[in-house]
């Protein structure tokens, strides 16, 4: 049995059916990606993993650690270790990065205000901190803003993967984390992504464009259409859509290549 | 008129008024209102004459007055069960095994001291932070700055006192300004003298004494020329009291080139209604600064204003209003622009929950003479839920010309967007929903002493959890 296992699993918003059986198994330590073209359920199958209220499950279940997480609420989902970077990260206006950072990883760590051994200590998360801004070119001046206000799409996305090396998931699930970013933005997710990679964590890459798998390379790419699973293999499942895009299925003829313009 | 009656305690007071005054004396409290006990409070107070006949004119002006006939539901106030002036030893009637468990509780989560809580309670009538009290007086006074108690500044002051008192919000202003004029004890009278800066914030907490929490406040400011003062009135913890009515006058005077801030906590237990008229008056290129958050009592009607009087005069109200389940915060503020280049802003954070109801009133007068000003409102509010309830009422009356008047007013609920976004770093949900909440208000809280702002987020989260109230 697999570390986390997504089995047969359908999701509706607002009635219509979006997710229709998608099965999935993945470990610790692997890099799975799914691609799939606009419509195809790939921010269903983000959201509904980690519990947004927007969307339904209709059926089927996802074992974390001997549990169903489906029946669970989204922070305690988060607090299993599982992770999701949201393809349009939330504004909270009036909540500084730093407090945010910090109730997320004492929360995390089952810091209740009670039981202080449990708190991280101001040193800690100062250096913590310090390392990871380093490793995606941030700067200490990104941390006193309110979350996600006024910071641009890279700023966003980076913010997103801040967040994951700071609580330091089993599961991260990266929702379009390369769409709107420049090429730069991308090889500073990227490696931040890839200096978390190892046996303590499996990534699952949700992506319309092949362009974000040239840095963080897959173990297994799963091709999504009209909510099931068309196309699973290795690598070279991307290397196929790369050049004929999705019109192997009739109903998508996308490419799943920017355009040179489309590149940002 | 009825006149003081000059009479000596222990001749033949006993006889001629029906009781006896001991040394140590208690006041002998009675229900209602009338002339005699209006007169009686003067004389316990040693007032002069003239503060007698104020008093009194204003009771004839406060039975004249109709009750306000717009804002919260008041009608069920019934003026003559009320006591309108107990001395400080009737005060310390409730014992800390009678108070309701959900105000021990918030005392104990706030962390408030032992002896502080028990005066907040009204369980101890004296708490005096005599230390520091005493060396920050010293201080003051070598500045010639006056800080002290209404009822001192009458006895010790009275030319300046007499100067000024009343002058901002007079006794006929409406029916509750005529009411404390009546009967006022306590609050708090500083004078600041030309040129001078005081650069600590003012606190009344420093001064605290049965008095200042009344229900009848009366609080006098003046800032002289050039002069800076922050004064600081309320605090946030819970403070209890059987009284069910509070209404207090503060009124302020920020003469040439001075600035004042006036912060205003107020958490009264939810049995009271708290109606309170605040208003300053602004003269040449002077600053007034109200920021006055409320969050308890069940109905609250204030809205402090400025009258900017003289070219360049500013004026500010930032405000909060919280308002849980059988509250309603009826607050705002107005802005009277008499003179050209005039700016005011007024900027309103408020939050409904359990079926609490948030009223906004907003008021701006520019005169004909209040050429080239500006002004600019801002009101936000924020629904936890859909049985509570938010309301703005804007009222503009623009008789000037080139003036400039912005009006901006969200509604908007805590979203799930962003509760599914911190609970998704595992957040719990109500955690998260106190971190928005305290996100809302920051400009609010940005503004406040670090301490204060401390302490009302640590409230937010306790209403959040709905342990409080």
């Amino acid at each position: 049995m697999a570390d986390f296992e997504i089995r047969d699993l359908r999701a509706s918003v607002e009635g219509k059916e979006i997710l229709k059986g998608v099965t999935l198994a993945i470990n610790k330590g692997e890099v799975h990606a799914v691609m799939g073209p606009n419509g195809s359920g790939k921010s269903t199958l983000s959201h509904t993993l980690m519990g947004h209220p927007g969307y339904t499950v209709d059926g089927g279940e996802v074992i974390f650690k001997g549990q169903n997480v489906l029946t669970l609420e989204p922070d305690e989902r988060a607090r299993l270790g599982m992770f999701l970077a949201l393809q349009y990260p939330v504004v909270v206006p009036g909540i500084s990065m730093t407090n945010f950072l910090r109730t997320a990883l004492n929360a995390k760590r089952g810091y209740d205000g009670k039981d202080k051994t449990k708190q991280v200590s101001p040193k800690e998360f100062r250096s913590l901190l310090k390392g990871e801004l380093e490793v995606l070119h941030m700067d200490d001046s990104f941390l006193p803003r309110y979350i996600n206000d006024g910071f641009s799409g890279g700023e966003k996305k980076r913010a997103e993967i801040l967040q994951m090396a700071i609580l330091k998931p089993e599961i991260a699930i990266l929702d379009e984390t390369d769409s709107g970013l420049d090429i730069d933005s991308i090889k500073f997710v990227a490696d931040a992504v890839n200096r978390m990679r190892g046996p303590e964590l499996g990534v699952l890459i949700i992506t319309h464009y092949t362009r974000v798998l040239q840095f963080i390379k897959p173990d297994f790419v799963h091709v999504l259409v009209d909510g099931k699973f068309v196309l699973s293999g290795g690598p070279e499942v991307a290397d196929r859509l790369e050049k004929t895009g999705y019109s192997e299925w009739a109903e998508a003829d996308e490419p799943a290549v920017l355009k040179p313009e489309e590149v940002a | 008129m009825a006149t003081v009656p000059k009479v000596d305690v222990g001749t033949d007071y006993k006889e001629k008024y029906g009781f006896f005054v001991p040394e140590d004396y208690v006041f002998k409290a009675k229900r209602g209102l009338n002339p005699d006990i209006v007169n009686e409070i003067s004389w316990m107070k040693k007032e002069p004459e003239w503060m007698t006949k104020m008093r009194l004119r204003s009771l004839e002006i406060f039975r004249k007055k109709p009750m306000p006939t717009w804002g919260a539901d008041l009608s069920v106030i019934d003026f003559e069960n009320i006591f309108y002036y107990l001395k400080a030893s009737n005060k310390q009637s409730t014992s800390w095994e009678d108070l309701p468990p959900d105000i021990k509780k918030t005392y104990d989560r706030l962390g408030v001291p032992e002896a502080e809580r028990k005066f907040l309670a009204g369980v101890s009538a004296q708490y005096e932070s005599e230390v520091v009290y005493h060396s920050l007086q010293k201080e003051l006074t070598a500045k010639g700055v006056i800080f002290t108690d209404t009822d001192s500044a009458l006895r010790d002051h009275p030319d300046l006192f007499k100067e000024y008192f009343g002058t901002v919000i007079p006794p006929a202003d409406n029916k509750f300004s005529a009411l404390n004029t009546a009967v006022w004890s306590g609050g708090s009278f500083i004078y600041v003298p030309k040129g001078v800066r005081v650069e600590i914030p003012l606190q009344a907490y420093f001064r605290i004494n049965a008095e200042n929490m009344g229900q009848f406040e009366r609080t006098l400011i003046i800032c002289d020329e050039g002069s800076f003062v922050h004064y600081i009135e309320g605090c946030t913890a819970p403070i209890y009291t059987t009284d069910s009515l509070h209404s207090a006058v503060v009124e302020i005077i920020v003469k040439k080139d001075a600035r004042c801030r006036y912060t205003t906590i107020q958490n009264w237990s939810t049995n009271v209604f708290n109606l309170v008229t605040k208003r300053a008056m602004a003269y040449a290129d002077a600053t007034m600064e109200w920021v006055d958050g409320n969050l308890g009592s069940q109905i609250t009607m204030k809205y402090p204003s400025v009258y900017l009087m003289e070219p360049g005069a500013k004026g500010d109200v930032l405000s909060v209003a919280f308002a849980g389940k059988g509250q309603h915060q009826d607050a705002g503020g107005k802005m009277i622009h008499v003179a050209p280049n005039t700016t005011s802003t007024i900027t309103s954070k408020s939050i409904s929950k359990a079926g609490g109801r948030t009223s906004y009133r907003v008021h701006i007068k520019m005169y004909p003479d209040a050429k080239n000003s500006k002004s600019f409102v801002k009101c936000d509010a924020l629904l936890l839920d859909d049985e509570s309830r938010s309301d703005t009422y804007p009222y503009n009356d623009v008789d000037a010309e080139n003036v400039t008047l912005g009006h901006e007013a969200t509604v908007s609920k805590v979203s799930d967007e962003q509760l599914f976004y911190l609970m998704s770093r595992g957040i719990t949900r109500s955690e998260a929903e106190t971190m928005i909440v305290n996100g809302f208000i920051e400009p609010f809280t940005k503004e406040l002493p670090l301490e204060y702002a401390v302490e009302l987020n640590r409230l937010i989260q306790l209403e959040m959890e709905g342990s409080v109230g």
